[in-house]
């Protein structure tokens, strides 16, 4: 029997099939045209974003929601060069995510055909892996062996750029075979002597840290976690990208450290003795200056990216692994060890009493947004998935929000790219049409992107955005009131234009406003209640607030500024 | 800073020379010399990159991050044998002809090719070799000169 002839475009369609994709994002364009006749009689669900930054993000808001691959298609040029903030935030998070994107004929690459960009150069520094095809019977394999790329390892985006005639050309299907990655093996089981050598470091520990991040939710490892810090009395401190790894509310929760943190999360570092660190990446908003991080600690450095084990501190014991095994292997290892960490927790116990997590919400005066989060999370009765941008509203929401599970959290931590709440909580409502989404944005976030709230609505994506109106970019203003003696430069942005009200109702949303205390009730539990279409809350906010605890950038994390009263020494 | 000499084995796959520079530029580091070229495996070359690396291990972690690169070898300066190669354009005329010949053959450079006003030597050997010879033919009037990438193989098993 003659194998099944097939266009490069349905071998892409099928291919992606065959991968058990079931969504995908994106936007056409020319030179990708082929592949959108094909999947228009796909099962595959596509959504059409407006914009491809936006596609990227909703594929990667997909992708951390699930832990499963996101995918997103554009064409060549502009379609390509739009996709690489959403590469690069993918990168930095260790996203997994697949871009298909399509490119002018392989007979016209390096003669500036029209939308030509020499997007595998351009993506290159973006990507964890990108792939230029030249023939169509390539493809089947190469979209198997780019989706082991991007989910395996420390996960991240993979590229696959097609030329227009290779779309077009006709090939066999052939099931893709056994994959030859010579250079590509990443390793998941920890060594066991060097997880016997961190396990005796922890035996003689008195005041250990758990120190944990994006690791642990990517490495589906928060129960080990769990029982490791419970069944041994270990304090946990969760990172940015971390959040949900370990539930707060538990006495052991310390949340989140660093530039923003939790006073105690940040200075029970500094007094530790040991740093557990595993599936984190000592990141500059987490240590400060590093030379000041943790400097009575030995570490103990599990990752499964050796690249960054001694990148920014050196570590007694690195460990190269997948974070669940790593965490069972210390589990075993201890075995019914007692640690003799009683009073190091109780010590942090205390701190976290003495010095909370504060904001003065005054009965008549503006709106602060810890004060509206901790509201909404109050009637909000079910788990959310909590998507925020980038600055002020970011830290509040990871400072403020309770988080209890893994993949609740999405947000971009280490490119900090505003716009990315809107794209990313469409992506995990397209995950998850059944769960609660909240986009909780910052109006200067918002406008990157909020195009997309089109999307939303036609799409019927009945996603939940609250948009943290301060009329400002807050956290510039906030640098530039500590910093540059109150220069506004540049940073205000005003909080009635657009009118978000009209706005939300011109793209098929409802929209709703938030202007003082007495509306907060009312406004979310009509915003709760409605799931036909996407809602909009525009919450004035005041834009003076500042977020606390705050370490300048380059500071020693010894020297933490709790409130407005301690800039004063500055 | 001493000099690190790595040889890196790669997936002879397109692209492959321009992720590697990339990566080392990409995290700040300059190279001193690289050359690449087909190894006796089908399928396979072998880049060597001279570096004046602090952070080299740094370095070699991230290359090992490329889904190309099968594997990196750092080599041990006291047991290499490193190698280059040197093409040499020099002006010669009457007075100078005779010098210049002896000069390059007690050099143990090859001639190939000599026309009316210059000549062109060839010269394997090791890069401080190679810059003698270049100090010893630049009074005659150096006027072209090209050197290829530093290779290197360790000399034990």
């Amino acid at each position: 029997m003659t194998k099944e002839q097939l266009t490069g475009a349905e071998l892409v369609i099928r291919g992606l099939e065959y991968l058990n994709v079931s969504t995908v994002f994106g936007v056409p364009g020319g030179a990708i045209l082929p592949a959108y006749d094909p999947l228009y009689d796909s099962p595959i669900r596509h959504i059409l974003a407006r914009h491809e930054q936006g596609a990227g993000h909703m594929a990667e808001g997909y992708a951390q929601a699930t832990g499963e691959l996101g995918v997103v298609i554009a064409t060549s040029g502009p379609g390509a060069t739009n996709l690489i903030t959403p590469l690069a935030n993918a990168l930095m998070d260790s996203t997994p995510l697949l871009a298909i994107t399509g490119q002018v004929a392989s007979t016209a690459i390096g003669n500036d055909a029209f939308q030509e960009a020499y997007t595998v150069g351009l993506s290159m520094a973006a990507t964890k892996h990108n792939y230029l095809l030249t023939d169509a019977s390539e493809i089947p394999q190469v979209l198997k062996e780019a989706k082991f790329i991007a989910t395996t390892g420390r996960p991240g985006p993979v590229l696959v750029d097609i030329p227009k005639d290779i779309l077009n050309q006709v090939a066999a299907w052939v099931e893709p075979g056994d994959l030859d990655l010579p250079g590509y093996k990443p390793t998941t089981e920890p060594n066991p002597k060097m997880v016997q050598q961190a396990s005796s470091l922890i035996k003689k520990s008195k005041k250990p840290i758990l120190y944990v991040g994006g690791g642990i939710i990517h490495s589906k490892a928060n129960n080990e976690l769990f029982e490791l810090a419970t069944k041994f009395n270990i304090p946990v401190v969760t990172t940015l990208m971390g959040r949900g790894a370990f539930p707060d509310g538990h006495e052991l929760c310390l949340e989140m450290p660093g530039m923003h943190g939790n006073y105690t999360a940040t200075t029970s570092i500094q007094n530790a003795d040991l740093l557990i660190a595993i599936g984190v990446r000592f990141d500059d908003r987490v240590t400060a200056n590093p030379s000041f991080f943790a400097q009575n600690a030995k570490v103990i450095h599990a990752d499964i990216d050796p690249a960054e084990i001694g990148k920014v501190r050196d570590a007694e014991i690195p460990i190269v692994g997948d974070a669940k095994s790593v965490i069972k292997g210390l589990i075993e290892a201890l075995g019914d060890e007692k640690l003799d960490t009683g009073n190091w927790v109780s010590e942090l116990k205390e701190m976290k009493t003495e010095f909370p997590l504060s904001y003065n919400q005054e009965d008549k005066g503006p709106l602060k947004v810890p004060y509206v989060l901790e509201e909404l999370q109050k009637l909000t009765k079910e788990e959310a998935i909590v998507v925020a941008g980038v600055g002020q509203h970011q830290m509040w929401v990871s400072q403020h929000w309770n988080f209890t599970e893994p993949n609740t959290w999405l947000n971009s931590g280490g490119l900090g790219t505003m716009g990315y709440a809107l794209p990313a909580a469409i992506g995990a409502k397209t995950a998850y049409p059944d769960k609660l989404v909240l986009a909780l944005d910052g109006d200067g976030c918002f406008q990157m992107t909020c195009q997309e709230l089109i999307t939303a609505s036609t799409e019927n994506i009945p996603i939940k955005i609250v948009v943290f109106n301060n009329g400002n970019h807050g956290m510039v203003r906030q640098w530039q009131k500590i910093f540059y003696n109150s220069k506004f430069s540049a940073s205000e942005l005003t909080h009635d234009t657009p009118d978000y009200l009209k706005l939300a109702e011109s793209m098929g949303a409802v929209g709703l406003r938030i202007m003082e205390k007495s509306d907060i009730e009312k406004v979310f539990n009509k915003m709760l209640e409605i799931n036909d279409r996407p809602v909009l809350v525009d919450c004035v906010v005041d834009p003076d607030d500042m977020v606390f605890p705050m370490v300048p950038a380059g500071g020693s994390n010894d020297q933490i500024i709790m409130n407005e009263e301690d800039l004063k020494n500055l | 800073m001493s000099e690190r000499i790595l040889s890196v084995l790669v997936e002879d796959k397109p692209g492959v020379l321009a992720r590697v520079s990339s990566t080392i530029s990409r995290r700040g580091f300059n190279i001193n010399s690289l050359s690449v070229g087909p190894t006796n495996i089908e399928g396979r070359s072998k880049m060597t990159i001279v570096t004046e690396l602090d952070a080299v291990e740094q370095v070699k972690k991230q290359l090992n991050k490329l889904v190309n690169v099968i594997k990196i070898v750092e080599l041990d300066p006291n047991m290499t044998i490193e190698t280059e190669v040197l093409l040499l354009k020099v002006s010669i005329n009457k007075d100078s002809q005779t010098s210049v010949i002896e000069k390059a053959s007690l050099s143990n450079a090859t001639s190939v090719d000599v026309g009316q006003d210059f000549a062109i030597f060839e010269l394997t050997g090791s890069s401080k070799e190679l810059d003698k010879f270049e100090a010893l033919m630049k009074p005659f009037g150096i006027i072209e000169m090209v050197r290829g990438g530093r290779i290197a193989l360790q000399s034990n098993l």
